[in-house]
């Protein structure tokens, strides 16, 4: 399946504004977190600063999300994992209120009650959540209220190739498989889990072949590339929604930061990073829109000045809104 | 306890991975499973410098498969090996509760004492940097609540290597709970009175042992894990105002030294239980209870009062944080008024 131009220059800008959000908010979170403004003796403080708490970051990860949500409509479901942030932007959720989800402020997605790792925006079908493995099977719920309302809306579960390994992965693949339900699972092989290499945690090469055991289509896309993406994204949300049932895609993709911000990564070869950054998968695109004439220098610096103002437009919302009334905590247990 | 000589100061951390290692040394049944144990020396350094020490046969990184190696760690112990399991944060016994409620918990007695499993499980607990509800929790209550389970929970380095030697040589599950805000991490700001003095050699501390950590005649303060840190500091800003409080650290819960609660209670006869878990049905009220099945032997001068987490999931944003979980000062203002009531 072939992407228009509307589409790849759809899913060139998603993935310039992601890598800006990811970039910005890895320079906003250590803010208040270093010496000398923090407990002496420390040399970090991840619950300082007006972006507390723990942050992973998708920088490198961009294709992934956006060549599976170039597919997907506004009623379609996403369920993200603690790595939410290209995901969600690719799912059009609310940039500002996202962002002041983060910076705990009262106009949150979840009013500062949930933070990076737990955003639910309801009206584009988005939720994550900071706990491995446990979207999988939230995925097929949504496709099985799909099919019993009728609709051909799909349901896509992202997550990381160590969250593969989870009891409830192996176990929504078979439900998934056995009832039809219209799920894409969507693996991102970013090499690691926290510290632990693919090699060391998942007995097989690919988890693309896992799909056999549950009698549904396992595809690999052994390379991070927007458009390699889009084709095998194209093929299950189709299939989907056709209603012969899930997909199962793993996607080599990059992480070019730590696990979270602050990771030491001493496990990591140095310059691994950098060295990934050398086939950046923004570059490799913008450079498919030039050959196609689709981009210049001139057109790509002003989706970049664009993508750029409602980036940061959303960080200075986020920093200008007021904190939730402090005994704000006791509401929400339970619907009104 | 063995006598000690050599005394330095090491952060609680620092003194888990000493406890352990100086185990594994002594026995080499005992090995640790868990993720990022390994190369990263556990997320919260409670296995660091292990895998140089003794290899990965033995110091072993497991996939994110918490159902799967808690089973292993069962098996093992069944079978005679002495496995400490990681749970990363304890906030995620939700993926492998079966394995520990249904199964480590219960085999002993269901196998009328002739299973024996000696898995200790390590796990981070606790909130105050912002980790929001599914990274926050403490969860003790809920192991302490399933027969079975020895539940231990350090307040500072000394008592925790003590206590850890203690877990490993113990014959049952003993869930193993270090808060994340005394660990004395590099990365996350922590209340110091946890790091102290420290004796290099091995040495046990029984469980079942409360200890008064400060002695006071006006009120007593039942607490536990960082808990115990934030009373000690509102203690001395109360012993400025003229209340002298009297500070009890559990240390286990299970099992649960009820004659130190008893006695100190006896003794002030004002109590407050100061917790980081939730409210209602926990430890607060499980204390209360031990209290007030004993009112014909103590008298009391002041209703029981409880200060925990208000029944709500440990929110994200700092004020809705800092409001959800006691802090120094609204310990201190819980026992300023609790010094204002009176029974009469
Ligand atoms: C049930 C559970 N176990 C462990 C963790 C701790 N943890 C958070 S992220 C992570 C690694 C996840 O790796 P992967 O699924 O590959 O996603 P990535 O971080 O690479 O995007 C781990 C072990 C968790 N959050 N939930
Ligand atoms: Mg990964």
């Amino acid at each position: 399946m072939d992407p228009t131009s509307e589409q790849l220059l759809w899913m060139y800008e998603k993935m310039v504004e992601i890598r800006e959000y990811e970039e910005t908010m890895a320079k906003v979170y250590l803010e208040g977190k270093l010496p000398p403004k923090i407990q002496k003796g420390l040399a970090f403080d991840i619950g300082a600063g007006p972006v507390p708490g723990e942050m992973h970051l998708a920088a490198g990860q961009e294709p992934v999300a956006v060549g599976v949500c170039a597919h997907l409509r506004r009623e379609d479901t996403v369920v993200g994992a603690h790595r939410p942030h290209h995901f969600a932007i690719a799912k059009d959720v609310d940039l500002l209120a996202m962002t002041s989800e983060m910076f705990g402020k009262e106009n949150g997605l979840g009013k500062g009650k949930g933070g990076h790792m737990h955003l639910f925006d309801p009206a584009v079908k988005f939720s994550c959540s900071g706990i491995v493995g446990a979207g999988a099977p939230q995925a097929c719920g949504a496709a099985l209220a799909a099919k019993k309302l009728g609709k051909d809306w799909v349901a896509v579960s992202f997550f990381g190739e160590g969250a593969a390994n989870q009891g409830s992965f192996h176990e929504a693949l078979n439900l998934a498989s056995l009832w039809k339900l219209p799920v894409i699972f969507v693996c991102e092989d970013n090499k690691y889990g926290i510290s632990v290499e693919k090699s060391a945690s998942t007995a097989i090469a690919s988890n693309a072949d896992r799909a056999a055991g549950y009698g549904m289509p396992g595809v690999l896309v052994d390379k991070n590339d927007a458009v390699a993406v889009f084709a095998a994204a194209g093929e299950a949300v189709a299939r989907a929604r056709r209603g012969e049932g899930p997909t199962l895609i793993e996607v080599k993709t990059d992480r070019y930061l730590g696990h979270f911000q602050g990771d030491p990564e001493t496990y990591r070869p140095k310059n691994e990073a950098q060295h990934l950054r050398e086939n950046d998968p923004i570059n490799v695109l913008g450079a498919q829109l030039r050959e196609r004439g689709e981009l210049d220098d001139a057109k790509d610096a002003a989706l970049r000045s664009t993508v750029s103002v409602r980036v940061q437009a959303a960080y200075e919302h986020a920093r200008n809104s007021p904190y939730p009334a402090p005994e704000d905590a006791l509401l929400h247990v339970f619907a009104d | 306890m063995s006598t000690a000589t050599k005394v330095r100061t090491l952060t609680m951390a620092e003194a888990v991975s000493e406890g352990i290692s100086q185990e594994m040394e002594r026995d080499n049944r005992v090995f640790v499973m868990g993720e990022d144990i390994g190369k990263y020396g556990g997320i919260f350094s409670a296995t660091t410098g292990l895998l140089d020490k003794f290899g990965p046969d033995r110091i072993m990184d497991t996939p994110i498969s918490e159902t799967g190696f808690m089973g292993t760690a069962i098996g093992a112990a069944a079978e005679g090996l002495r496995p400490i399991s990681e749970l990363m944060f304890v906030d995620f016994f939700g993926v492998c509760f079966d394995q520990i409620y249904n199964h480590l918990a219960k085999n002993t007695y269901m196998s009328g004492g002739n299973v024996k499993l000696p898995v200790v499980i390590t796990t981070g607990i606790g909130g105050g940097y912002n980790d929001a509800a599914q990274h926050s929790q403490c969860l003790y209550a809920t192991f302490a609540h399933m027969p079975g389970l020895k539940v231990v929970v350090p307040s500072n380095a000394y008592d925790a290597k003590g206590l850890m030697i203690q877990a490993i040589r113990d014959d049952n599950p003993v869930v193993f709970m270090y808060h994340k805000g005394i660990m004395g991490l590099s990365w996350m700001s922590y209340f110091e009175g946890s790091t102290n003095e420290v004796p290099a050699e091995p040495y046990t501390i029984p469980f079942g042992q409360a200890k008064v950590v400060r002695e006071g005649k006006d009120l007593t303060i039942v607490t536990l894990s960082q808990m115990v840190q934030k009373s000690l500091l509102a203690a001395d800003k109360l012993a400025a105002e003229g209340i002298d409080v009297e500070i009890v650290d559990l240390r286990t819960l299970v099992p649960l030294d009820k004659e130190t609660v008893l006695r100190s209670v006896g003794k002030t006869g004002r109590v407050l239980i100061a917790d980081e878990d939730y409210l209602s049905f926990g430890v607060s009220g499980e204390i209360a209870a031990i209290i007030a099945e004993q009112l014909n032997h103590l008298q009391l001068k002041a209703p029981v009062r409880r200060l925990a987490v208000p029944d709500v999931p440990i929110p994200f944003s700092r004020p809705l944080e800092q409001f959800a979980i006691p802090q120094v000062d609204s310990i201190a203002d819980a026992v300023r008024a609790l010094m204002q009531l009176n029974l009469d």
